[in-house]
């Protein structure tokens, strides 16, 4: 009993100390980006991948002398997908002073949405998030800085539209989504396309975890016949879904995945590319290791004598985390031209966003336009498909029926 | 709560029902109040009265499920789908009356124990493990019901956005004026649940807990009583849902998934069950133990291992570790930190004397 109460006593007074020791050694003037990531919990297929591209980007930037001679510190704060830790991730952050955040998570972005703005500090919600963030006018604080899901469900209908001929009247569309706030909320924008372009719409919800949609890709593939199916799922569901097309002779070529179904990880759960063949996908940065901030990437690790990370294999989520934490960069490098004595705050560097225009870094960013008014930037995506092995570009940078999204963003403001 | 004597040495019934059964009882819990009201909230940082305060939502939740399975008995893997009753309640007033805080509160409170109370009805046929499932499937029906009826969710994101409560002009935004909001509730539910055990009804709910058939024959009506801890045990789950939604300013059932269920089962197990102290201690240890890990993480892997690898290690191992010290001190105290704590005392009370 003695024994181990002492040693229960000694390791809590050991633990105090440590924490005392850490918070005195975080002092420091480097500008903080503060990054919640995902690499356990329900998503971390892409968190795995995502966050070392994310701190690869900040690795390049400093070993060229930082921004405009400050360096950047990315802390990184894991939160398994769960909103309690993320909420204390972000008091965290905001703790070390981080002038901008790279949110991870539907829930947490509008589990923070309040705090952000009360405490003026950016957060960014690159390809997920409520689409109604987009308008910067309503939610000042928050960006999603890719296509949101309103603007893939129209990106995504169009693509379906060039497919089948130039028209959808009469067509018979399938949507098939991941039963969630997420999975549900580009429905009716895609709805509102129906009634315009006279096609048919079907939804089909695929229920949590996503691991079972046997009847729901039957019913589409024989009972519904769809001429084309839109698919929005995240996590394993991609893969589960690629499987059942083709387990019920579904050609893969007519179906177009929103942009969390759409990497390497999800083709190969799904079978591999070979059975993939003709899979599109929907992306908002550049897939492939063809550009040159990759290169340069590559040759930072040579010069350091170390390999390049597996991660950069799995190009579409690694490319992802290239460009979010390059747009976080390119903000702060706008508020520190505005504010040259490096002493900025959140306020400035979502100006600096609001600056973001034609920064493209070789083609693996979209040349977006984010605006105060606009903090999506014009909802850009590539359609990608599985050809022989790899992603083939299909489509370049395109945003369809914007009309139709500004209304719903526009209504969503009023409420 | 902290100083009990050893022993039953009480010869009047008025000792037996005091509220401080020492004197220094007194005195500790003056100290604590100095402690948590102004020690606290004026000399730390904001960041880690975030941390407060997200304990002090979990502690209300943990006693109002301990209320539940540690004091009557019966399991519930519900909970997290009665505070999402809770949140989106008050979320609703807020919207559609306007009405203040207060009102909302008890609004989201009420609902959740009528709602609890329905999901509680399995409990008068069947226990343990049986009931368990039966509270498992009102969880699920619960969030898939809040999930697709636009008319509670409030749209097709399901999140409801509340404004923050106010104090006549003073609006309650800051983590320091968030400390005192929950900490007011915190003091409410301990308040109120210790002395719960101590009446008619919470004498029900244990005599229930040992032998629900014993209770039965001394006259104890247990549909009344077993639906009546559910509702209670509910309306604890409600305030936490209603409380957690002013703390975020919004209404979201992803914050509210089966995964919180388990969570607050795991943290009356593991703090001690049928224990008011041990509820505390088991909302903070779920609560701060993942983040003490982490910081020592940081501080002591960047020197064994490279950047990168630390940056995959960290959460990787802080799953594992938690894991394994909630073994290691269910292990080492089957009965939770409670029993823990009360050896620790028992020992310093005869220390250096030990026998």
């Amino acid at each position: 009993m003695r024994t181990y109460l002492t040693v229960f006593i000694a390791a809590l007074v050991a633990m105090a100390g440590l924490v005392g020791s850490v918070v005195l050694a975080s002092a420091n003037h480097e500008i903080v980006i503060g990054l919640q990531c995902d690499r356990t919990g329900a998503t971390q297929i892409v968190g795995t991948v995502l966050c070392p591209g994310f701190h690869d980007y900040i690795a390049l930037v400093n070993s060229k002398g930082g921004v405009e001679g400050h360096k950047i510190k990315a802390l990184e704060i894991d939160h398994e997908y769960k909103v309690p830790p993320g909420v204390e991730a972000y008091e965290r952050h905001k703790k070390e002073g981080a002038v901008t955040m790279a949110i991870y998570g539907t829930p947490h972005i509008y589990a923070l949405a309040a705090k952000l703005t009360e405490d003026r500090i950016p957060g960014t919600s690159p390809g997920f998030g409520s689409a109604a963030a987009a308008d910067g006018t309503r939610y000042p604080y928050i960006f999603p800085i890719a296509a949101t899901y309103w603007s893939q469900g129209a990106a995504a209908v169009d693509f379906a539209k060039k497919q089948l001929g130039g028209s959808l009247k009469g067509k018979k569309i399938a949507f098939i989504f991941y039963d969630n706030p997420a999975g549900r909320e580009p429905i009716e924008v895609i709805e509102d396309l129906a009634t315009k372009e006279g096609f048919q719409l079907k939804t089909f919800a695929v229920p949590p975890p996503g691991v079972e949609m046997g009847a729901q890709v039957l019913d589409i593939a024989q009972r519904y016949r769809a001429d084309y199916v839109i698919a929005h799922l995240f996590g394993g569901a991609p893969g589960v879904s690629i499987k059942e097309f083709k387990r019920v002779g579904y050609p893969l070529r007519k179906v177009v995945s929103f942009v969390w179904g759409a990497a390497e990880a999800n083709i190969e759960a799904g079978g591999g590319f070979g059975v993939a063949e003709g899979y599109y996908a929907m992306q908002f940065a550049g897939v492939g290791k063809d550009y040159p901030v990759l290169n340069e990437i590559r040759e930072m690790y040579k010069k350091e004598g170390k390999a390049a990370p597996k991660e950069m294999d799995s190009t579409v989520f690694y490319n992802r985390g290239v460009l979010i934490a390059a747009l976080h960069v390119e903000a702060i490098r706008n508020a520190l031209k505005a504010k040259p004595d490096g002493k900025i705050t959140g306020e400035d560097t979502k100006k600096g966003f609001e600056k973001i225009s034609n920064f493209t870094l070789g083609g693996l960013v979209p040349p977006l336009k984010v605006t105060p008014t606009d903090h999506e930037g014009g909802g850009l995506v590539q359609i990608w498909q599985v050809k022989d092995g790899k992603f083939v570009k299909v489509t370049d940078w395109y945003a369809a029926y914007q009309d139709v999204v500004a209304k719903h963003i526009k209504e969503a403001a009023k409420k | 709560m902290i100083h009990r004597e050893c022993g039953v040495l009480k010869t009047t019934y008025e000792a037996d029902m005091a509220l401080y059964p020492l004197p220094i009882a007194k005195y500790t819990v003056a100290a604590f109040a100095v402690l948590f009201l102004l020690i606290i909230p004026l000399t730390l940082h904001e960041y880690y009265l975030s941390i407060a305060n997200l304990v002090w939502i979990s502690v209300i939740g943990a006693l109002g499920l301990n209320i539940l399975v540690g004091y009557t008995g019966q399991v519930s893997i519900g909970h997290g789908a009665f505070m999402s009753v809770g949140a989106y309640t008050a979320a609703n007033f807020v919207t559609r009356l306007g009405s203040p805080w207060p009102i909302n509160l008890l609004a989201g409170g009420l609902m959740a124990a009528l709602v609890g109370a329905i999901v509680g009805i399995p409990s008068l046929r069947i226990k343990g493990l049986y009931l368990a499932i039966a509270t498992l499937a009102g969880q699920l029906i619960i969030e898939w019901t809040i999930n697709h009826v636009t008319f509670i969710s409030g749209g097709v994101q399901a999140s409801i956005e509340v404004p923050r409560p106010r104090l006549g002009p003073y609006v309650m935004a800051s983590q320091h004026a968030m400390y005192y909001f929950l900490l007011f509730f915190v003091v409410l539910a301990i308040v109120g649940t210790m002395n719960l055990m101590r009446s008619r009804v919470g004498r029900a709910f244990i005599a229930i807990r040992d032998q629900d058939i014993a209770a039965e024959i001394i006259g104890i009506n247990i549909f009344r009583y077993k639906l009546l801890a559910f509702a209670i045990s509910s309306f604890y789950a409600g305030v936490t849902g209603v409380l957690y939604t002013y703390y975020l300013g919004i209404a979201n059932y992803e914050q509210f998934q089966i995964g919180v269920s388990i969570d607050y089962l795991a943290m009356i197990i593991i703090g001690g069950l049928g224990s008011v102290l041990g509820s505390i201690f088991g909302a903070a240890f779920v609560t701060l133990l993942p983040i003490v890990i982490r910081y020592a993480m940081e501080a002591f892997s960047g020197v064994l291992f490279s950047q990168a690898t630390v940056h995959n290690l960290i959460p990787a191992l802080r799953l594992t570790l938690f894991g394994a010290l909630i073994i290691v001190f269910l292990v080492l105290e089957p009965e939770g930190l409670n029993r823990l704590w009360r050896n620790i005392r028992s020992y310093f009370r005869v220390w250096p004397f030990a026998y």
